[in-house]
């Protein structure tokens, strides 16, 4: 069949007029979109209440649906450990017995450190916990890299602050709702972390790639002292992330750098801890602030 | 991929029954939105591996059933479902109501339709959709590389026919008859 020279929908008026009308109210929505794509372009905060509404409203079943993934990863967890018990008990064994040793020996450090610290006067604030909650949902269709966590200003979540699992740095607060916060995941492309190498403190920064990787980017360029397999920590430089956490380990070298994976798949945390700033960030900061652009 | 005037089984066997108006207005509407919500909640992605759901649904119902939604559907479904994309807000809007002109303009141009046909017209817009996205987030700040969607691009195209078929699935429940006549 071939499309009809004559394209009117109808010879009622009544019927072109609705036809033209739903043409005309589509450019709308369009109009309408770009209209708030530049507003959010000029202004990214814009509409952050009205995201911190939405996350606050669809909190609960996303709560529901998080411990429900939880189960499921337990449960397949469980499933797999049943064929290698065996092996990995007596491994554990062996690996508990060292680890007992190094405890003792990290206990001396640790007191030794404090005691020298004391000495020079040296105090550090204790930064502690603010909240443990979990991360409930994320943009996992969208090339920014967001995270809802399950606590808000009601549990005293305000923005910038850092969010950590046991495992290591997942990302920072960006964005509060009433009971829910929007976190800026360390793999985002917009976040750029101070690190440095735990065993040297060699200083770099490690931007994220889209992609569960990061960047690793040297303070110094010259010749790349990087390897496979080294540790990257928080430096705490810039006064946002507490200094020490652990961060990302280097999978591969490049020519000015290193491209890292994440320590903590924050797919495979279920809860996480929102800690105090390391050192109160000057004014509120806006969705932009400590971060880089590449153009 | 949809079978448009398929035999309806359901509405014959029960006489005295009529699909409920609610329910056949208001489900594809309800579907999208789920798209929109429900991808977020199954994993703390640290990459973008989940198909753009939402916009998929939305595209399924505009081929099976074009005219059902209205064309500026993209509007309000746009608009929930920026709340929870992570994109620059506006970004479904604008390209969702896009979306439904051009494929509208298309399909008043090629009548001939059949699964090739409309595979290839949803590959070529739900690339132009992710490759568009991934643009207006890099303006807004981010940056991204263009091989961070690329595995997105092919779960997505791939995908489609499946979400056809769910959105067939749907669209039989849309139109069951749930409600008594008297």
């Amino acid at each position: 069949m071939a499309p009809p020279a004559n394209r009117r929908s109808s010879y009622s008026r009544r019927a072109q007029y609705t036809t033209f009308l739903s043409y005309a109210a589509g450019v709308l929505g369009a109009a309408v979109g770009l209209a708030l794509v530049v507003i959010s372009l000029v202004n990214p905060g814009f509409f952050s209440a009205l995201r911190g509404l939405a996350d606050d409203a669809s909190e609960p079943a996303a709560q529901m649906s998080a411990s429900g993934r939880d189960l499921g990863r337990d449960t397949w967890a469980e499933l797999t450990g049943f064929f290698h018990s065996g092996a990995e008990h007596a491994r554990l064994k062996r690996e508990l017995a060292e680890a007992k040793v190094r405890l003792a020996e990290a206990k001396a450090t640790s007191a030794e450190n404090k005691r020298l610290k004391d000495l020079m006067a040296l105090s550090e604030p204790n930064g502690g916990a603010v909240a443990y909650a979990r991360l409930t949902s994320s943009t996992s269709a969208s090339t920014r890299r967001y995270a809802t966590l399950g606590a808000g200003a009601d549990r005293n979540v305000t923005p910038g602050m850092p969010v950590r699992s046991q495992m290591g740095l997942v990302g920072r607060v960006l964005e509060v709702g009433s009971s829910s916060a929007r976190v800026l995941l360390v793999t985002d492309s917009e976040s750029v972390v101070p690190v440095r190498r735990a065993t040297d403190g060699v200083p770099a920064f490690a931007q994220g790639n889209g992609d569960g990787t990061l960047r690793i980017r040297l303070i110094n360029l010259g010749i790349n002292p990087l390897r496979k397999g080294d540790v990257l920590v928080t430096s705490g430089s810039g006064g946002l992330y507490r200094p020490g956490t652990p961060m990302a380990v280097v999978t591969d070298l490049i020519r000015d750098g290193a491209i890292a994976r994440v320590l903590s798949n924050p797919s495979d945390t279920d809860y996480v801890m929102v800690e105090k700033s390391w050192a109160p960030p000057p004014p509120p900061p806006p969705a932009n602030d400590g971060t880089v652009k590449k153009r | 991929m949809f079978q448009r005037s398929a035999p309806r089984t359901t509405s014959r066997q029960r006489i005295n029954h009529a699909p409920s108006r609610f329910l056949a207005r208001g489900f594809p509407w309800l579907t999208v939105m789920l798209g929109s919500l429900v991808p977020g909640w199954f994993m703390i992605a640290s990459a973008p591996v989940m198909p753009p759901l939402g916009f998929l649904i939305y595209l399924g119902w505009r081929q099976l059933r074009p005219g059902l939604l209205p064309i500026w559907a993209g509007l309000p479904l746009g608009l929930f479902d920026d709340l929870f994309s992570g994109q620059p807000f506006g970004c479904a809007v604008l390209l969702w109501s896009l979306t439904a002109i051009a494929l509208e303009i298309v399909e008043v141009r090629l009548p001939w339709r059949n699964f090739v046909t409309e595979w290839l017209m949803a590959m070529g817009l739900i690339v132009a959709y992710i490759v568009l996205c991934l643009a207006l987030a890099n303006l807004a700040g981010a940056a991204s590389p263009f091989r961070v969607i690329v595995p997105q691009v092919v779960i997505s195209v791939l995908s489609y026919p499946l979400v056809g078929r769910v959105v067939a699935m749907f669209d039989r429940i849309r139109l069951a008859p749930i409600v008594l006549l008297r």
